[in-house]
């Protein structure tokens, strides 16, 4: 396989969903069983992807494909103030790897929607939903410019939306459609403000170019302040989308659509692009901006660690969970570990949507019941579901053997590296109380819904493991979390291919004054004094670096894992240890506390909850977050509304009001004087053209011939008079 | 007369051109009034090729009179069209009778 | 008088004796016909004009497809089986006296105007350079009125039809 036919083959995946979407949409209608056409595409384009995949990362690890054409210009090209729109496809290793996921996962979600969904009167449309969704989700893991990440952004939002109203019938999830696309609109906002401060200073949406220039020191507007609020900008859009404090308030409502749409958009795919955006812009983050991402990561994930622990419907649980390991990855791209980031989003994207749909297969089997105090006992009636969700839930609580320990103990070393490093201790302590956190409220659930004695007995009789096509996507997503996918060492995520070959960190591209010491590069450290000064050695410490250039830097680096400074990788390493006994401490510390609260009841969960009913009910309540926002600014925005309601209706209606009257006024006074005096003369201008009207009728006789004849004499004697003989 | 020239074309045309205005003139058949328009549309083809030929100008005449051929043959779709609504609405076509414009 | 004025004459005398039998025929069948004759006529002078090509698409477009045309609006306008297809005249006698004083009017214009003219050579087939003009000078003409053949065709199919009840 050659370069551009990797590119017509991501051209082809990128399309082929939208054309599900379109047969399905409208021939759903007409021919019964269409969706299985839309099964069939994404069944055989992840095929395509795996190939895709595989060729990638074998063959062109270091070298990324990229694929533009000018969409068009303004003003003449080559002319001074005129730019041109770029679009185009870059194939690089984390774009395939998500394509991968992405595709994955939209397959198993749609294989298991063919059961769950069965029966549903809006059965097709469900799929076309399904088929857009996975179109505009791959068009923001393949675009190689910011604006086509724009335009695939919103559209990801428009098939959120539509998703999580599935059911509009019902007043919450219409209502929760319409939260869920507000609330991202005012991070978008953010976003867009970014990158219209890129565009204007650089006049090309284009990553490669933009990070180039910045390597040039040419920042916008020359201020690293202007950097840093550009990189918090666009942060926004990811906060929005990534479900990210305090915007995160529309996920947990998202969980009124369909279950295995939680699971595909709400869990792997759809919120893990916020991540995903933020490693794309991860090069050009100042020291600043870091840190207040990470600060907001920190914050989101142990708000909805907090919030999990007390919620009680299955579903709720785990979207909290999702906003909380979302908080992870965020944190981690702002303590600097972006390959770790990466990895969590990828693990995450498959324990979590393995989660999702297990909850789906017990909420299928309950007879849609989602509360697990109505549960229980499971664990005999399903054992698929069981053992698959117990290994995701092992995963997720970062227990050994698994990718989330990996991902997660890593992640957690990055923290603690940095904490060390900048003095941000308060980073990692958060980090290792949501561990905690995290394997005690999914413990929690694991004990509440599988083990013990039912406690509705009515449904238990009737729950029933899944057929085939539910269950299988729960083995194969369950598969994936265990560690050799992605290392062969169980302890070290450093030592496998996905860090140390897939998955590098890019060199920072902002100025050596705003970034942190360690982000910069030790081959280059000597010359970023020059970095103004000397355009050519700038462009080295660069991400836009040629690929020759930039494997040979990996394999002269010290060590070959990360291609930060020395100071850095020592600090990982020294990191290394502490934080794995340290999070397999805690997360064992979680997981007995589960076991002593649920499992064997030496405490009484209920009575501890009444002796802290304060910070019970905080919990229960979501911090109250909602209701904050329902009495700052939804009422904020009634009174205003209010208000200028009753602006229009006393001084703007009165000054209107005004106007007519004295219109009215002016109007009877031109009346009077246009029946008198100009009625007058137009009768008599009438009167007259009448008369004479009527003294020339007799010439019209209404034959066309008889005018033909008068028009001939006419011509004689024009031709008589000018003589032109 | 000693050769035949430009002006040996053109009389014709004229000649021809004038029996085509007195049969739109004075037939009373639509369809009679559609044959004299194509009589003078003939007339003024025959002008611009002669034009063409004595002129000097190349072939633009003779592409003007090729246009007039698509034309007329628009034309006479058109008009035949025309007629035979007449026809519908005033079972004739007698284009001395219909002078509803008089009123 | 060489024998291209011969043909001359001869042309010209079919286009204008047909045409007068069209104008003056009381039988709209014979008129019809005889406007094939002066269809021919004109083809003929087209063709000693050096026009070969114009002079085939007057034949082709007249007398095939104008000339059926006008038929069928004779036939479909005339009883034919039960009325006679005679047609009157009006206004002969003010038309004739008008038309020639027109007549002799725009003759002696072009017999005493002083033409400028160049003896020229046209060459022998035409074809090969119209076509050049036509998808080069006169293309957009050409587009256009491609065009408006299209519209003339709807239109006349609209105008004509029958209506629905």
């Amino acid at each position: 396989m050659n370069e551009s036919l990797l590119i017509n083959i991501s051209i082809a995946l990128l399309f082929l969903p939208l054309l599900g979407f379109a047969t399905v949409i409208f021939l759903g209608k007409k021919v019964p069983k269409i969706y299985l056409f839309e099964v069939f595409i994404v069944g055989m384009a992840l095929i395509a992807t795996m190939a895709l995949m595989f060729v990638k990362l074998a063959y062109y690890q270091s070298h990324d494909i990229i694929m533009a054409f000018n969409w068009f210009t303004i003003g003449i090209a080559g002319m001074k103030d005129s730019f041109t729109v770029e679009l185009g496809i870059k194939l690089d290793n984390l774009a395939v790897i998500m394509l991968f996921v992405v595709y994955l996962i939209s397959f198993l979600v749609h294989l298991y929607s063919i059961e769950y969904m069965r029966g549903d009167k809006r059965y097709n449309r469900y799929f076309a939903y399904l088929g857009i969704f996975t179109f505009s989700m791959l068009g923001i893991v393949l675009t190689h410019n910011i604006l086509m990440m724009y335009i695939f952004w919103e559209l990801v939002g428009l098939s959120s939306y539509l998703l999580i109203g599935f059911w509009f019938e019902k007043k919450s999830a219409s209502d929760a459609g319409k939260k869920a696309f507000l609330v991202n609109r005012v991070g978008d906002i953010g976003m867009f403000i970014g990158i219209m401060i890129l565009f204007t200073h650089y006049k090309t949406f284009t990553f490669d170019t933009i990070f180039a220039q910045m390597a040039l020191g040419n920042i916008p507007f020359n201020s690293t302040w202007v950097l840093t609020a550009t990189g918090i900008l666009i942060f926004m859009g990811a906060v929005g989308k990534s479900a990210q404090f305090p915007l995160h308030v529309w996920l947990p409502d998202a969980m009124e659509g369909p279950t295995p749409v939680s699971a595909l958009i709400h869990a792997a795919t759809m919120v893990a692009a916020g991540v995903y955006l933020l490693t794309k812009i991860f090069v050009m983050l100042t020291a600043d901006a870091m840190l207040t991402i990470a600060v907001i990561g920190g914050i989101t994930s142990f708000v909805a660690a907090t919030i999990a622990i007390t919620q009680n419907d299955i579903k709720k649980v785990l979207a909290y969970s999702t906003v909380s390991q979302l908080g992870y990855m965020v944190l981690s791209i702002g303590v600097g570990a972006y390959a770790f980031a990466f990895f969590h989003l990828v693990t995450h994207a498959f324990f979590k949507a393995c989660l999702f749909l297990g909850s789906g297969s017990v909420i299928h089997s309950m007879h849609h019941e989602q509360d697990i105090r109505e549960m229980g006992g499971l664990r005999k009636k399903m054992p698929i579901t069981y053992y698959t969700f117990l290994v995701a839930t092992l995963a997720i609580s970062g227990i050994p053997l698994t990718s989330g320990f990996l991902s997660k103990d890593s992640l957690l070393a990055g923290t603690l590296a940095f904490g060390k490093l900048t003095g941000h201790w308060l980073l990692p302590a958060i980090g290792f109380l949501v561990a905690a956190l995290t394997a005690f409220y999914m413990f929690r659930l694991v004990i509440l819904t599988f083990h013990g004695k039912p406690k509705n007995q009515h449904k238990f009789d009737h729950a029933h493991e899944s057929p085939f096509v539910m269950a299988a996507p729960l083995v194969v997503l369950a598969t994936l979390s265990i560690f050799f996918f992605y290392t062969p060492n169980p302890l070290s995520a450093g030592d496998g291919w996905f860090i140390s070959d897939w998955v590098k960190t890019p060199h920072t591209v902002v100025p050596a004054s705003a970034s942190f010491d360690f982000m910069i590069d030790n081959s280059t450290a000597h010359s970023t004094e020059a970095i103004n000064n000397d355009a050519h050695s700038a462009t080295n410490s660069s991400e836009a670096v040629t690929n020759e250039s930039h494997s040979s830097e990996v394999q002269t680096s010290a060590h070959g894992e990360i291609t930060h400074s020395e100071l850095y990788t020592e600090t990982m390493h020294w990191a290394h240890y502490p934080a794995m006994f340290a999070s397999l401490i805690v997360a064992g510390l979680g997981i007995l506390l589960a076991f002593v609260f649920y499992q064997w009841r030496k405490v009484d969960a209920d009575k501890l909850a009444e002796s802290i009913k304060p910070i019970y009910k905080f919990s229960l309540n979501k911090w109250y977050l909602d209701e904050l926002y329902n009495t700052t600014v939804i009422s904020g925005t009634l009174v205003l509304a209010r208000f200028l309601s009753l602006f229009d209706g006393k001084v703007v209606d009165g000054a209107v009001n005004g106007a007519g009257h004295s219109t009215k006024f002016i109007s009877r006074l031109g009346g009077w004087f246009d029946t008198f005096v100009v009625d007058g003369f137009v009768n008599f201008t009438a009167f007259v053209s009448g008369f004479i009207g009527l003294s020339f009728r007799r010439l019209q006789t209404g034959k066309v011939q008889t005018y033909l004849v008068l028009v001939i004499f006419s011509v004689i004697i024009i031709l008589l008079v000018i003589r032109p003989f | 007369m000693i050769n035949v020239g430009l002006n040996h074309f053109l009389i014709v045309s004229g000649i021809l051109f004038s029996l085509g205005l007195y049969a739109v003139v004075t037939r009373k058949n639509a369809v009679m009034v559609l044959m004299g328009i194509e009589l003078i549309l003939n007339a003024a083809n025959i002008n611009f090729i002669a034009f063409s030929k004595f002129g000097n100008l190349g072939l633009t005449g003779q592409v003007t009179a090729l246009f007039v051929i698509v034309l007329a043959a628009a034309e006479a779709a058109i008009a035949l069209a025309i007629v035979l609504n007449i026809y519908k609405t005033f079972n004739n076509v007698n284009v001395d009778e219909i002078d509803h414009l008089k009123d | 008088m060489n024998l291209y004025d011969l043909i001359f004459y001869l042309f010209a005398a079919v286009t204008l004796l047909s045409a007068a039998v069209v104008v003056s025929s009381k039988n709209i069948i014979y008129s019809a016909f005889s406007l094939v004759l002066t269809f021919f006529g004109v083809a003929g002078l087209y063709i000693l004009l050096g026009a070969d090509f114009i002079g085939v698409v007057q034949i082709l477009v007249y007398v095939g497809g104008i000339m059926i045309l006008l038929l069928f609006g004779v036939m479909l306008t005339n009883k034919i089986t039960s009325v006679d297809i005679r047609t009157g005249t009006v206004n002969v006698l003010p038309s004739a006296i008008a038309i020639g004083v027109f007549m002799g009017l725009v003759t002696s214009i072009m017999i005493w105007t002083k033409w400028v003219s160049f003896p020229t050579e046209t060459p022998l087939t035409t074809t090969n350079e119209l076509g050049k003009l036509l998808i080069t000078e006169y293309v957009l003409i050409f587009e256009l009125l491609a065009i408006l053949l299209l519209v003339a065709l709807i239109g006349a199919a609209s105008i004509a039809r029958r209506d629905k009840e």
